[in-house]
């Protein structure tokens, strides 16, 4: 294998028509640049998508009212109705799975009218109505000052969380917003603390353009009586989602005399299924990568096949020569699959490099571009594993001794006599 | 060194099958120097072909220095070729892209020779033949004659039993093919036995017998001192 005169050989083969053979190359080069670029982009992507919402509390799962589709107990469908902090209390008396249950209420954000009002400086932001436990399902980084507690909630006190955009169109830049006062809607509201959402999951608005208002303060100051929009609840460990889910679904419908059957009254996600969801899709990213990966690549290796059956074809007086003076089969077919081999590792190893190459440039853009909250993309850490690579260098040998296989055997089905007659 | 009886050989040719050999008989003893000729379809070809063991033949037998061949595989018939018989054709047939040392080097490389070692024996081969400041020269940047020589240096360098040549000046000039003729019959005075198919009188009548083909089988065979006979026939003819 490692003989002079066999490497000079396949030098020979290959270099008699550069351009042919790289243009068969590049059918490897590509197919196994594009596996490893898209096996890095899929995981680029899981991995940003895992980042945004790995330190969501999965176990959580989201409630909210929308109009009732089917008549029920004497009412007509289409019924506007809400549930309501009642719910939430017979909720937590009832239903012993449930670990936090935290309500949401919101305030519309009319176009671009500015609700919020400081000095000279105003904005239009997401106001929405918290309590403590929210924290605890979509956890954010408290930059500066606190979140909401259980004091602001008994008080109904005048405080507001921002979130980072709130601060820089409303703050300069050194300042330090806590203690300062915001004018939201004509009611002055002290800002307490700033913070950073750790996921990327927005409900309602994006976490960084929202203030976030204790949720008691909000139904009092916008006349919302008891009304609940929206409801954040975690399941204790070891219960799933969907139990908890179907039981909440089932109380709330009732109290508020809705059909059972009405699938869109209350509607719901299920973060646990999501996530299943999710993985699902990225085990598909996974598959779609490695069929249209392998496909590309035996396009490539098919065309290495083809060449070599060229190849043979020019050389078979040379090969006749060689069987007259006393070239065993076996040499001949190990100097034509040691031909292709080479082609498809080297034409292949470029590839592999290249895309590896690529890669790692988008993962340095992507990590010098300044990471700024919710800004960051749904990508990251684009790359390949050890795996991938080696398992993407087995399938080039492989490869290349398939694509040797035909050419070979036609090798050495041509007789001697009928290859040296070739004039 | 050659002893055939009763070989038969025949192609198929699509549906009906052609009959080249019929029967035929023929003894070459050692040292001999001999010229198969032939109308083209007398079979000297084929004959040829199963002389190298380059193919099989349907009936009969044949033994090469005491060795019946008969059904060899493709590895066996390689190694026996290699070591037997050295071949010369009529288009050279030196691989384009080695020198003329690694060329005439090739049947030792077969033979799992360390390449110092066939390097050093083909100088030598190419020496004899006069051709040692051509070894680093690569065929296309020789003469014909040069590229015979080459090609009898490689069909020596194994020193086989038998050299087999296919037609060893049907791409040469007359002026060389007498020479190649005449490195030939040194080859042949050094006591190795040479076979010619040739279709050509007067190189033919540089041997000393000639075996003439008709239809499968042998129609005559003209010894030593009848050559002069047969030059006289061929010219009147």
């Amino acid at each position: 294998m490692f003989d002079i005169d066999r490497w000079n050989e396949i030098w020979n083969a290959l270099a008699k028509n550069k351009v042919r053979s790289l243009l068969t190359a590049f059918g490897v080069f590509w197919g196994i640049f594009m596996l490893i670029v898209m096996a890095g982009a899929g995981k680029g992507l899981q991995n940003g998508v895992s980042e945004g919402i790995a330190k969501f509390a999965a176990n959580s799962a989201f409630f909210w009212s929308q109009q009732t589709s089917e008549p029920y107990k004497g009412f007509k469908r289409g019924r506007y109705w809400h549930m309501d902090s009642e719910d939430l209390q017979y909720l937590k008396d009832h239903v012993p799975e449930i670990e936090y249950i935290t309500p949401k209420n919101f305030t519309g954000r009319f176009g671009n009218s500015s609700n919020v009002i400081r000095g000279r400086k105003n904005g239009s932001f997401n106001v929405k109505g918290d309590y403590p436990d929210y924290i605890k399902i979509d956890p954010s980084t408290v930059l500066k000052g606190r979140w909401i507690n259980d004091l602001d909630i008994r008080d109904k006190r005048k405080v507001c969380v921002i979130g980072e955009k709130v601060f820089d169109s409303m703050f300069d830049v050194n300042e330090n917003p806590v203690g300062q006062y915001l004018k939201i809607s004509g009611v002055y509201y002290q800002v307490v603390g700033l913070i950073r959402a750790e996921t990327k999951i927005n409900v309602n608005g994006r976490t960084e353009e929202s203030i976030s208002l204790p949720f008691t303060t909000m139904l009092q100051t916008y006349n919302m009586g008891n009304q609940v929009h929206f409801l954040a609840i975690t399941a204790k460990s070891g219960v799933p989602v969907s139990v908890v889910e179907d039981k909440v679904k089932e109380f709330i419908k009732k109290r508020h005399s809705i059909a059972p059957t009405d699938l869109q009254a209350l509607n719901s996600v299920n973060i646990e299924k999501e996530f299943q969801q999710m993985s699902g899709l990225f085990l598909g990213i996974q598959i779609l990568t490695w069929i249209v990966g392998i496909g590309t690549l035996m396009a490539g290796v098919i065309g290495v096949s083809n060449i070599m059956l060229v190849i043979i074809k020019e050389r078979t007086k040379e090969i006749g020569v060689q069987r007259a003076i006393g070239a065993t089969p076996r040499v001949i077919i190990g100097q034509i699959m040691l031909e292709s081999v080479v082609l498809t590792t080297v034409a292949g190893y470029i590839g592999l490099s290249m895309g590896v190459g690529l890669l790692e440039l988008v993962n340095r853009i992507i990590e010098s571009a300044p990471a700024q909250g919710g800004d960051r993309a749904f990508f990251a850490h684009p790359e390949v594993s050890l795996t991938v690579a080696v398992s993407a260098l087995c399938v080039l040998v492989i490869a290349g001794l398939f694509a040797g296989m035909i050419p070979a055997s036609r090798a050495i089905q041509i007789k001697p006599i009928e290859a040296l007659r070739e004039e | 060194m050659i002893q055939i009886s009763n070989l038969h050989k025949s192609y198929a040719m699509g549906s009906n099958s052609l009959h080249v050999l019929k029967g035929l008989n023929l003894e070459i003893e050692e040292g001999e120097f001999v010229s198969i000729m032939g109308s083209s379809g007398s079979g000297k070809s084929t004959l040829l072909n199963i002389l190298g063991i380059l193919d099989d033949y349907d009936r009969g037998t044949y033994y090469l220095g005491g060795k019946l061949i008969q059904g060899l595989n493709e590895t066996k018939a390689a190694m026996t070729r290699n070591e037997m018989i050295g071949f010369i054709f009529q288009s050279f047939n030196l691989i384009s892209f080695k020198n003329a040392m690694e060329n005439v080097a090739l049947p030792l490389y077969y033979q799992k020779v360390s390449r110092k070692k066939r390097n050093q024996i083909a100088l030598e081969y190419l020496d004899r033949l006069g051709l040692k400041e051509w070894a680093g020269h690569l065929p296309s940047e020789l003469s014909g004659g040069q590229k015979q020589r080459v090609a009898i240096a490689r069909a020596l360098i194994s020193k086989p039993q038998i050299i087999l040549a296919d037609e060893p000046t049907g791409a040469l000039d007359s002026a060389t093919s007498f020479e190649v003729m005449d490195i030939l019959k040194d080859i042949n005075n050094q006591g190795k036995t040479v076979i010619i198919v040739t279709h050509e009188h007067d190189i033919a009548a540089m041997t000393k017998k000639i075996i003439r083909l008709k239809d499968g089988v042998i129609e005559e065979v003209i010894k030593n001192g009848d050559l002069q006979l047969f030059k006289e026939r061929i010219l009147t003819e």
